[in-house]
């Protein structure tokens, strides 16, 4: 076998224990859909009662509707990729893990796995059930909603891997922190609302996250039916960013965490 | 004299002010079997997690089948493999789900069959489909050596590796890793408080107290040497006196 086919089969592997994991747990199960489903229904409600209160949001109906699908894309990635981190600690099985031949790039390459599935899994039904109950469908978007989703993934899994990397550093008294984290850059991200609407002061910051242009792009589709591709070449771009400072910041503390002996001592 | 499998020159460890492991040196060749022994907090644990690459040396340099685990431990981590009962495999899963799983990462082929194999060599039979997280502590250690034989290493590294396990079945295993080693030819480190299973065992034991190497050689040497009946005595000896090293000893007496 080639090192590439050892690499898929170790990457194959780690995947499948959560495969395991999810197969066997109904509780594990009903999380994937139980929050996405959940908070566009919740929206789905406010945009109906809005939509007699507001000739704006009436212009683009469904427009706080597929803000949240889409909001979901992020938070879904990143905490698909936390929690599969973070089972790995409550298992106590980091210890096996790093002691087998699997490299640091295909653990990661393995959760990144998992956590598409699972985001797939989680927004594809809320997204089916968006049509059903309020007859608003985000692949109305047609093909940008690919480059959306394909950058809001990679900003979740960004954010996934500085809250992993913070619970390797800090323990599990960072987990917390790990939950709380995607929603410090939600009022900033422009989800709800265009982020001219935000202190100036707070504009430039706005502009620095990558999901804040995927909002803004969507925004204009949806009301003026424009498609900027500035805009995602900004999201591409800063992603690029987030994707490199994160990668970094995870593997400089699993180097602390190799020679401060934190791998040993990970565990309920 | 072929090369030897394990190489470990000048290992030190310190945790800030802590030294943990103090200028360790050994080294060992293909087939045999070291003990290594040590009171708790003796610095066994950090030389082993040193050894599998889990934790970085403060300085010196360790070499596994010819590979610095330092720089290269990926070349040597699909030769090598080790269970303790302190490290958990997911509870959730089965035994076999688990299995299964370390045999893509050790990258097994033939994975159902080793699992046949290993669950008539440990009697996993009669739990190989209930989830790790509801066996007894015996049934999880003969799991976590089976996990640890799944891709016949060359190096084992076992910590305690019949803890729990009740004479008949701790023997049963202990006949089952002599077999192993001389039919793969096999280097085994083990850490036990068993000091019977490491005479049993051992051909070779490393005592450690403070992080220190304070007596080594084969363990019927070491009773001989310290004028003892066991190695129990041996132990005791050194951990109860303050300078524990076989120089110290005689020139007391």
């Amino acid at each position: 076998m080639s090192t590439v086919s050892h690499s898929v089969v170790r990457i194959w592997g780690l995947a499948l224990r959560h495969y395991f994991l999810i197969r066997g747990s109904w509780p594990r199960i009903l999380e994937l859909v139980y929050w996405p489903a959940l908070q566009m229904t919740l929206w789905g409600f406010i945009t109906i009662f809005f939509e007699t209160h507001s000739s704006w949001l009436a212009q683009a109906g469904g427009i706080l509707i597929t803000a949240i699908l889409l909001w979901d894309i992020m938070f879904r990635s990143q905490l698909s990729f936390f929690l599969s981190f973070l089972e790995e600690i409550w298992s106590r099985n980091l210890g096996h893990i790093f002691v087998s031949p699997i490299r640091p790039f295909e653990l990661i390459a393995a959760l990144l796995m998992v956590s598409l599935i699972r985001t797939l899994v989680g927004v594809g039904a809320a997204a089916l059930l968006a049509i059903l109950i309020f007859d608003v469908s985000i692949f109305s978007l047609g093909a940008p909603l690919t480059l959306f989703f394909l950058n809001l993934t990679l900003m979740g899994w960004s954010l996934g891997l500085v809250v992993s990397a913070l619970v390797l550093r800090y323990g599990q008294g960072a987990e917390s922190l790990g939950w709380a984290a995607i929603f410090l850059v939600q009022p900033i991200s422009g989800v709800f609302y265009p982020i001219n609407i935000l202190p100036e002061w707070l504009q430039p910051i706005a502009l620095i996250i990558p999901a804040s242009h995927i909002f803004e792009g969507l925004r204009l589709i949806l009301i003026h039916q424009t498609f900027r591709i500035d805009l995602l070449v900004n999201a591409f771009s800063l992603n690029l960013v987030f994707v490199l400072l994160s990668l970094t910041t995870f593997f400089v503390i699993l180097r602390y965490a190799r020679i401060h002996g934190q791998l040993l001592q990970m565990g309920e | 004299m072929s090369k030897p499998i394990v190489q470990v020159c000048g290992l030190n460890k310190k945790f800030g002010p802590v030294v943990a492991v103090k200028n360790v040196n050994f080294s060992l060749a293909a087939g045999e079997t070291i003990g290594l022994l040590g009171g708790n907090g003796a610095g066994k644990s950090t030389t082993l997690a040193m050894l599998l690459g889990l934790l970085l040396p403060t300085s010196g340099d360790i070499f596994v089948l010819g590979h610095n685990m330092i720089r290269n431990r990926y070349q040597a981590l699909p030769d090598m493999n080790f269970s303790s009962p302190y490290v958990d495999l997911p509870h959730r899963l089965t035994v076999r789900e688990n299995l299964k799983i370390y045999g893509c990462l050790y990258g097994v082929k033939k994975i159902n069959d080793r699992i046949r194999e290993l669950s008539q060599d440990f009697g996993l039979d009669q739990f190989l489909d209930r989830p790790s997280g509801k066996l007894s502590a015996g049934q999880k250690t003969r799991v976590a050596l089976a996990k640890a034989l799944l891709n016949k290493p060359k190096l084992l590294l076992l910590d305690e590796p019949t803890a729990s396990m009740d004479p008949d079945t701790a023997d049963v295993i202990r006949q089952h890793l002599i077999r192993y080693q001389g039919d793969a030819d096999a280097t085994i480190i083990l850490a036990s408080h068993n000091m019977s299973e490491i005479e049993q065992l051992c051909q070779k034991v490393l005592i450690m107290k403070k992080g220190k190497i304070v007596a080594q050689g084969p363990p019927n040497t070491l009773v001989a040497d310290f004028q003892r009946q066991n190695l129990e005595q041996v132990f005791l000896d050194i951990a109860r006196y303050n300078e524990p090293t076989r120089q110290t000893k005689e020139d007391a007496e």
